[in-house]
């Protein structure tokens, strides 16, 4: 065990994955001589060569595009892309073109391509900097979303991602970075549990909160400081596929949800685990499902994210008005 | 075509051979004949996508007539391994690299979403998304870079998409990985209804050299032309000296496509001129002139097009509509629980009715 930031247990995993397979190429803006603007990608490009840690130009669509050639090609992409609002320019190479060349052309094409995608508030950085664009890739059929919720995870899930034939869109919750966990680098990544399913990470009998990413840590907080309530916690991790099992069987024992995310509720994760939830677990539900979000505004301003990120006691919130129900 | 170099031009109108300074290339008769067999197949093909789409039996048909000498000439300089990305006008392209007319037509008659495997037969599927394949060609080609190959890439689009961002940074990516890439650009003149003045403040092929690569101007209805450039630039592509810029000066004879009514937007003259132009009138009076070919050999591939007219018409009619399910399928290639539980649904209803007496 090694106790790292997510950040270098990101850059560890893309160092174990680029060691065990040399057709995984690393494509980005600024992650090559700098290491990327959070510094994932620190030391690759010295370690490994610019053949495989490759500096791009200041263009998002030709970064996804090009990956997808280099794929048709032989080569997995890691592609970063260095902030969530930074995306949308790549949004037809990613929804109309990657997502659909696979089945388009029978299966003959593969497309191993991962897109990491710092996502997320928290951190009071400007305008375009605190996006969770989830929903829309989540949304595309033909893309894998996952996000890892802590530095243990992210090492694993790193390397299960780029080990995958599908395309990736694997979303790093940026505010937690720099948050610390024990990281085992000897784990075997082959045998490693599935990465396309939920997990819980705190055991419970009266509410589950179900959340992803940047909300973990934040709902893991909540539940342990309620006075009274005994709160399960259950990471979502893979966003499509969205395992519901774990999340279902939970709600069957405690017979209240609520969910959590950063994005906007309108068609977001919330909906689509609430309806699922509702089909599942009509009869054992004891209240409504309930939503905690982010609002249906653009990002707000950095001196107002507070107000719109769901925080620990706006969970606290929900919960009790769930179990008052 | 003015205010630049003159378009590279090896053939005149009436299929005289012409020398030009820059380009020249040598092709043998049977080679002619071989040009000329492919294009007229090409066209055969083409006309008979258009009646199809007319009789109902297709979806849409995008028509490549008047571009055969383009299409033909340029794909047919690559070698087997050579990559190219066509767009959904360019079936002597498609042609060129093996996709049967059958796999062709799959896509306008909504039978499939592609058509052929682009691994096998190194032809990308066609992208209707204009000048999204150009960024999947500059891919290819740095990856055949950073594999250390031979191999060239040909990215294939029209004049509309030199509007596209795409196209645009596509030349980045050429320029500055120094792609072996050719980015062939098609001037049809029209983008639907968008003649080619209306967005470009200079000649297409002038742009390369703003991105810090060679742009070659050539006459489109010129085969020996289109092939004498379309080599160079592979040669120069092999030989690691980076990307060329082709703008093949050609029109679009026939509508965009079937759902389009062109005689609201240009003139029947314009059509006429255009058509005193034509690509196959040319090489058949080049091949004429110096005896590479005489009435039986024009005879022998006017019976093949018949032919081929025939197969197409039969086995178009033919397409198997694939079974509901297949809607799932590739669309992950590692499992995927929600895919299966929606396939898994779609097939219990499907056995729902079983039993109502469907014969």
């Amino acid at each position: 065990m090694t106790t790292m930031t997510m950040a270098a247990a990101l850059n560890a995993g893309l160092r174990r994955a680029m060691e065990r397979d040399p057709s995984v190429v690393l494509l980005g803006e600024d992650i090559g001589r700098l290491g990327g603007v959070f510094r994932v990608t620190d030391g690759l490009q010295k370690d490994f060569g610019q053949a495989r840690v490759i500096d791009t130009p200041l263009a998002e669509s030709a970064i996804v595009g090009a990956a997808i050639g280099l794929a048709m090609r032989g080569l997995r992409p890691v592609v970063e892309i260095q902030f969530d609002g930074f995306v949308y320019p790549a949004f037809d190479q990613i929804v109309a073109q990657l997502a659909k060349l696979h089945q388009r052309s029978s299966g003959t094409v593969r497309l191993p391509i991962v897109i990491r995608l710092p996502f997320g508030g928290g951190i009071g950085a400007v305008e375009h900097h605190s996006e969770s664009p989830e929903a829309y890739f989540v949304h595309t059929a033909g893309l894998r979303v996952i996000t890892p919720a802590d530095a243990a995870t992210a090492y694993v899930t790193m390397q299960q991602a780029i080990a995958s034939d599908d395309p990736v869109v694997f979303l790093e919750p940026k505010r937690r970075y720099w948050d610390k966990a024990d990281v085992d680098s000897a784990v075997d990544v082959a045998r490693a549990p599935s990465p396309w399913q939920s997990r819980v990470v705190r055991a419970g009998t009266d509410v589950t909160v179900a959340c992803y990413g940047p909300m973990v840590r934040t709902c893991l907080e909540a539940a342990q400081s309620h006075e009274s309530a005994s709160c399960e916690v259950v990471d979502l991790q893979s966003l499509s596929p969205l395992d519901t099992d774990t999340l279902i069987a939970s709600v069957r024992r405690t017979g209240r949800l609520v969910v959590v995310h950063e994005a906007s509720g309108t068609a977001g994760l919330g909906a689509e685990v609430a309806a699922r939830v509702g089909e599942a677990c009509f009869f054992e539900l004891e209240a409504p499902v309930l939503r905690v979000t982010g609002y249906d505004i653009p990002y707000p301003p950095a001196q107002l994210e507070e107000h719109h990120l769901p925080d620990l006691d706006r969970v606290l919130d929900a919960v009790d008005r769930v179990l008052a129900f | 075509m003015s205010d630049s170099e003159p378009a590279v031009r090896l053939l005149s109108p009436d299929g005289e051979r012409l020398a030009d300074g820059r380009y020249d290339i040598d092709v043998s008769d049977a080679a002619l004949r071989d040009l000329y067999r492919d294009m007229v197949l090409v066209r055969r093909l083409d006309v008979e996508g258009t009646a199809l789409q007319r009789q109902g039996e297709l979806a849409l048909w995008a028509p490549c007539l008047g571009q055969e000498a383009a299409q033909i000439g340029s794909a047919r300089c690559l070698r087997p391994t050579d990559m190219a990305f066509p767009t959904y006008r360019d079936h002597g392209v498609a042609w060129a690299r093996g996709v049967t007319p059958l796999q062709l037509l799959g896509l306008y008659r909504g039978v499939t979403n592609g058509g052929w495997d682009p691994t096998q037969l190194h032809c990308a599927l066609y992208s209707i998304v204009i000048g999204s394949q150009a960024l999947h060609a500059a891919g290819y080609a740095l990856g055949a870079s950073l594999q250390g190959s031979s191999d060239a890439t040909v990215a294939y689009f029209g004049d509309g998409a030199t509007d596209e961002g795409d196209v645009n940074e596509a030349f980045v990516l050429a320029a500055g990985f120094r792609l072996p890439l050719v980015l062939f650009c098609q001037n049809n003149q029209w983008a639907i209804s968008t003649p080619r003045e209306g967005w470009h403040g200079a000649p297409i092929h002038r742009r390369a050299e703003g991105f810090g690569f060679p742009g070659v101007l050539v006459d489109g209805n010129d085969v020996l032309a289109v092939m004498a450039v379309t080599q160079a630039a592979l040669d120069r592509a092999r030989s690691g000296d980076g990307p060329t810029l082709i703008e093949a000066f050609t029109y679009r004879m026939g509508a965009h496509t079937t759902s389009d009514d062109p005689s609201r937007y240009r003139s029947a003259d314009e059509v006429d001129a255009w058509s005193r132009r034509d690509p196959i009138r040319r090489l058949s009076a080049y091949a004429t002139r110096i005896g590479a070919a005489d009435e039986s050999f024009f005879a022998e591939v006017e019976a093949e097009a018949d032919e081929l007219a025939q197969v197409v018409r039969a086995g178009v009619r033919q397409l198997p509509v694939p079974p509901p399910e297949s809607m799932f399928d590739h669309v992950y290639a590692e499992p995927h629980a929600t895919i299966a539980e929606q396939r898994a649904f779609l097939t219990a209803y499907q056995d729902s009715f079983a039993d109502e007496g469907v014969a």
